[in-house]
């Protein structure tokens, strides 16, 4: 019996259409928009002006406070712009752009491709240097990595887990990442485990991705302490508090954070990124992205600069196809749709997938008919329906009472609903007006 | 026989201990209440509206009651007449107030604001405006799907099928500012209602520059600063390339619609214009400056910016406690949702239908349509 | 190109109103051909009638009345058609199914707001009313003789429920009584050849029923199983204090409408409970009403007026019931 979490949880049909294609590199494109705030937290300041020249892993924004991240240059060349651009929503954000001038990179960064294996580094140093480097959160939370690597006072990490569920349908990046650097992802491990000074780290692979289990559990097998915990394939298994309990059995309460289990949560992107910027000096200025669609016609997973337009990856990809409908930067159950193909791809950008008209098309809202499929399915214990009804009519008390503050947004309940009731489109606007309702208590 | 007697006189009896225990408790758990807020009460609308701000029209009673003077205490679906009878009932001396409207600040209909992609999620203008900019390349525009709608307890406000915008009717609106409330982009805004209902608004809320906005929309203010300028009165300022007309100092004249190089200024329910020298012989009422409002009124600049406030901080509204609370999955919510999701109810070909085939005059058209009309009833 | 935009999820599961009624009308086709083979042409002109007028009602209040877009192929018409059907003697005259179809959707879904809105169960308000307004067309139960009764005049006779109540009136010894064999023996209940309402009949094809659903994921087992469960128990107790008096537990789940009740009725989605904590206080309670109604009530049969009130009760459950939260 596979370990999973315990209530909830729905089964979207998997389409790995890329789970067979090898990572390849995309050309460094003649121009990159690289925004300020591709992190949770607060936007990066410029440190370069209009005019200056860059080397790539160059720092061109400073952290700007205690949860936000550096942001490096990811090509070599002169600094265009630092100006509004349009991001993926249609809306303008700051960035700076670079147009591309050869591929000159920092000079402290290691480009071979030798494995380095000895950790010489402190404890401090590592969080410093993860710090430095501008790592966050790969699976598309983009959370400041170093901040959840420096628990708050008194609470004390047991375990580190490590997030290679890979639950969104299409997504195929992680799982390429373990089967074609896995060496490179243990060592980020260790890294990991030295920083948060634990004995003991589980990776949580889902039993769909069987020749990644294989060659991580072979990989890990010399390191003492690393255990490969293979997972029942169910959605949203890669939720923070899901991956927990189905990997440890334990239950974050409501409105605490993992570290209050003892356990802190990291996906294997960011061990991978991890690695390269302790060992190799390299900042995050590239990431590993899955294009996929079932018209797309080469679906793939392409090594690109932070930057790179999204447009660009898809003409990689094989260009648009004619019946597209949407274009989602994420996956199919949590991403985010996109107006705008030329912005940037991001820290947090794991995918573009095109949906056809046919797939992406909502069907018609019907009236609820109390079926209770949304309440099974919902891996936080909430009564979806309730509190989709609740924020119709603006309840925030009510909300509050109803636990809407620990919905994952997951998507499960549409998902579910025989209806086609836009549940979750309503808890998410609830959501944001009873939290600003309670920091607004609270002040 | 005896039964009955029996009967009789057992119930007289428990009706008497009854009595005396229920005389106790009145006595014991009595609540004392100003009387005058049950007199307040019956005074107003009762439409527990919350346009006041109070939690219904029992909240702004007591507030009445309780505080000394009557100011910032108004309700806007009474309005001036209520107020001077609440004022009358307290003894105490009422500040008139201008009738005012709800006004949609926005004219992006499908031909001035061409659609660049398609919306599939919920029919909510909050959950859109979370989302991303909008069907069209302006951030700052209608979105249409009706929240405003939805929120005017008086049925005074509908979509207009032609332009897919909201429009207020004259008649229904009593300016509470649910709609304000509602709208997530803040394009509603309460005017003063203006002589027959006669107004002068910019019909645009867009402040990026100029370029960017007419790109987006054909009717969108530049902030050009033209009808500043032209303004006699000083009525108008352009702030983050937005005109913004004060309707505590606009007197009507219009010459700021004149000038305005993308039609973005409104004029409504005037009549009809005809050549420059028609119309002043014919009408020389309009060309003059018409006073629009009591001199004493030029307090309610304050209001203005209160009422933005407000509209910031929409979370802060007291709007939740007027609500009635919903019993869990009860037939009436269900049914209200119902309603509320139907007149949009997105079907397949509703989304499938190309856009650029919604052959839709401008609400300017409309406006005129509607002046003329209304001068041939004169 | 006009993109699309939404919220995410930007996939759904294909799972339909519609797939969920017709997969409920699908679950009732076993006990359906039973009710043919034992009560002949009257089961089926009765459910003909009780579905093409269910059918009509909706649709005319929906288009002349509400002025909707009529959406009476979603199947919720026609599965409260069928079950009104099922739940009345299959020689009962099309005039009083007709009127029984129109209080089902005209009162019990349409004046609470259509499908999804309704408090009680539409089929069983529809029977409710046709038993008080007509009690004798309502318990003049056909006997089961195949295709060689008439619609009209069959041969009527008691239900076994209504023969143990008589039995339990006069003061027999109910041990006696069912030795006497005046019941039909417990392998004719299981299969249906005994006198009733057209649906209810046949226990064993509802049990099919009852798996179908299950392995379509329809329902879940919470409702039914606890009202089997509690009605064993509940009967058990009492038939193990005086069984001269009170009926065995297996008595009382074949008979009348227990099996069409449990698996049919009471897991009708919009009137059940959304928690499994709350289906099982909600078929606990359907359990116990029916047992006191059928032993102590004036009814010889009591489900649906169970189903009924625990239907009333089925918000305050909600408003209760929390489903386990994540930790």
């Amino acid at each position: 019996m596979l370990k999973t979490f315990r209530i909830g949880g729905v089964h979207p049909p998997e389409n790995k259409l890329s789970a067979s294609e090898k990572i390849q590199t995309l050309p460094v494109p003649e121009q990159v928009t690289i925004p300020l705030s591709q992190h949770i937290g607060a936007p990066a300041t410029p440190v370069v002006q209009k005019g200056d020249t860059v080397k790539a892993g160059q720092l061109i924004a400073q952290a700007n406070g205690f949860v936000s991240a550096n942001i490096h240059s990811s090509v070599s060349g002169t600094v265009v712009a630092i100006d509004n651009i349009t991001d993926a929503a249609g809306l303008p954000k700051p960035a700076i752009t670079i147009r591309t001038e050869g591929d000159e990179w920092m000079p402290e960064i290691d480009r071979s491709g030798k494995v380095e294996h000895n950790i010489t580094l402190s404890k401090e140093e590592i969080v410093k240097a993860i710090a430095a480097a501008g790592i966050v959160g790969m699976g598309g939370a983009t959370f400041p990595t170093q901040v959840k690597l420096t628990p708050p006072p008194g609470n004390k990490a047991e375990f580190l887990i490590i997030n290679g569920v890979e639950c969104e349908p299409y997504l195929t990046a992680d799982h390429r990442v373990m089967l074609e650097k896995a060496e490179e992802i243990i060592i980020g491990v260790q890294i990991l485990m030295k920083a948060i000074d634990v004995k003991q780290a589980i990776i949580g692979i889902e039993n769909n991705k069987q020749d990644a289990i294989a060659h991580l559990q072979q990989t890990a097998s010399k390191v003492l302490g690393i255990e490969i915990c293979p997972l029942k394939v169910k959605y949203p298994q890669g939720g923070e508090k899901q991956l927990i309990q189905a990997t440890t059995g334990r239950a974050v309460p409501s409105g605490a954070l993992p570290i209050a289990v003892g356990a802190v949560v990291q996906n294997i992107g960011t061990a991978l990124a991890v690695y390269e910027a302790v060992m190799k000096h390299k900042p995050l200025m590239e990431r590993i992205v899955t294009v996929t669609g079932k018209s797309v016609k080469h679906p793939g997973n392409y090594l690109c600069r932070i930057g790179t337009p999204v447009s660009k990856l898809i003409e990689a990809a094989g260009g648009i196809p004619e019946d597209t409908g949407k274009i989602i930067g994420g996956g199919p159950m949590m991403g985010r749709t996109m107006v705008n193909v030329d912005s940037p791809i991001m820290k947090g950008t794991s995918g573009i997938l095109l949906l056809s008209r046919k797939e992406a098309l909502r069907e018609p809202v019907r009236n609820c008919i109390r079926c209770g499929k949304c309440v099974s399915a919902c891996p936080m214990g909430l009564e979806p329906y309730l509190l989709a009804k609740l924020s119709m009519f603006n309840l925030l008390e009510r909300m509050e009472e109803e636990k809407i503050m620990d919905c994952i947004e997951c998507g499960s309940c549409s998902f579910t609903c025989p209806s086609a009731r836009p549940l979750l489109d309503y808890i998410r606007i609830g959501k944001s007006r009873t939290g600003a309702m309670l920091r607004n208590r609270k002040k | 026989m005896s039964t009955i007697v029996i009967t009789i006189i057992s119930l007289c009896a428990i009706g008497i201990i009854s009595a005396v225990i229920l005389y106790f408790v009145a006595q014991k758990f009595k609540v004392e209440e100003d009387p005058r807020i049950d007199i307040v009460e019956g005074l107003l609308p009762g439409a527990n509206c919350g346009g006041c701000g109070y939690p219904g029209c029992r909240g702004l009673a007591e507030a009445a009651v309780k505080a000394d003077s009557l100011e910032g205490i108004f309700c806007p679906v009474g309005g001036a007449e209520t107020m001077s009878k609440v004022a009358g009932a307290l003894g105490r001396e009422v500040k008139t107030e201008a009738p005012k409207i709800a006004v949609v600040k926005c004219n992006g209909s499908c031909t001035n604001r061409p659609r660049t992609n398609c919306y599939d999620g919920a029919r909510s203008c909050a959950v859109e405006h979370s989302l991303y900019i909008g069907e069209t390349g302006c951030s700052y525009g209608c979105l249409g799907c009706g929240d405003c709608v939805a929120a005017c307890p008086f049925d005074a406000i509908h979509m207009s099928p032609d332009t897919q915008l909201p429009v207020v009717e004259d008649d229904k609106c009593v300016a509470c500012g649910a709609c304000v409330k509602a709208c997530p982009r803040n394009i509603i805004e309460l005017r003063y209602k203006g002589p027959k209902n006669r107004r002068v608004f910019v019909s645009c809320v867009n402040k990026d520059k100029g370029g960017i906005a007419r790109k987006a929309c054909k009717v969108a203010c530049i902030g050009c600063g033209k009808c500043a300028k032209e303004c006699p009165f000083g009525a108008i300022t352009v702030e983050n390339n937005l005109a913004y007309i004060d309707f505590t100092k606009c007197r009507l004249c219009r010459k700021c619609v004149a000038v305005c190089p993308t039609g973005a200024i409104h004029e409504v329910n005037f009549p009809p214009r005809k050549t420059e020298t028609d119309a002043v012989k014919a009408n020389p009422a309009a060309q003059s400056p018409q006073p629009t409002a009591p001199a004493e009124n030029t307090g309610t600049l304050s209001d203005q910016t209160a009422f933005t406030a407000t509209r910031e901080k929409p979370e802060t509204s007291p709007a939740s406690a007027t609500q009635p609370e919903i019993t869990q999955s009860d037939a009436i919510p269900e049914a209200i949702g119902t309603i509320r999701e139907n007149p949009t109810l997105q079907t397949r070909e509703a989304v499938e239908k190309p856009m650029a085939q919604n052959e839709i005059p401008a609400t300017r058209k409309m406006q005129e349509a509607r002046n003329e009309e209304s001068e041939k009833q004169k | 190109m006009n993109l699309l935009i939404s919220p995410s999820p930007h996939v759904h599961s294909g799972d339909t109103i519609e797939k969920n009624m017709y997969g409920v009308l699908i679950a009732l086709i076993p006990a359906f051909i039973c009710s043919v083979l034992f009560f002949g042409m009257g089961a089926v002109i009765v459910t003909l009638t009780s579905v093409a007028a269910c059918v009509f009602f909706e649709y005319i209040i929906q288009k002349l009345l509400l002025k909707q877009q009529p959406s009476v192929f979603d199947g919720s018409a026609i599965l409260t058609g069928v079950l009104l059907a099922f739940n009345v003697p299959s020689n009962l005259p099309v005039w009083i199914i007709i009127i029984g179809a129109l209080v089902a959707i005209g009162i019990g879904k349409m004046s609470f707001g259509g499908l999804g809105c309704n408090i009680f169960n539409p089929a069983l308000v529809g029977r409710v009313f046709l038993l008080i307004s007509f009690p004798v067309q309502m318990t003049t139960w056909p006997l089961p003789q195949g295709f060689a009764g008439s619609y009209t005049d069959a041969l009527t006779g008691a239900t076994p429920l209504g023969m143990l109540k008589e039995a339990v009136k006069s003061g027999q010894s109910l041990t006696e009584w069912m030795a006497a064999g005046t019941l039909p023996d417990y392998k004719n209940m299981l299969l249906g050849n005994m006198g009733g309402s057209l649906g209810e009949v046949a226990a064993l094809a509802l049990l099919a029923g009852f798996l179908f659903m299950l392995f379509r994921k329809i329902i879940t087992w919470h409702i039914p199983v606890t009202i089997f469960a509690t009605i064993i128990l509940f009967s058990g107790i009492l038939h193990l204090c005086n069984p001269d008096h009170f009926a065995n537990p297996l008595f009382h789940l074949l008979s009348g409408g227990m099996m069409l009740g449990a698996i049919f009725m009471a897991t009708d989605y919009v009137t059940s409970p959304m928690t499994p904590k709350g289906m099982i206080i909600f078929g606990a309670g359907i359990g116990i009403l029916t047992v006191v109604i059928r032993i102590f009530g004036a009814y010889p049969e009591g489900m649906s007026f169970a189903i009924l009130i625990m239907n009333a009760f089925t918000p305050l459950i909600n408003r209760y019931c929390k489903p386990a939260r994540f930790a």
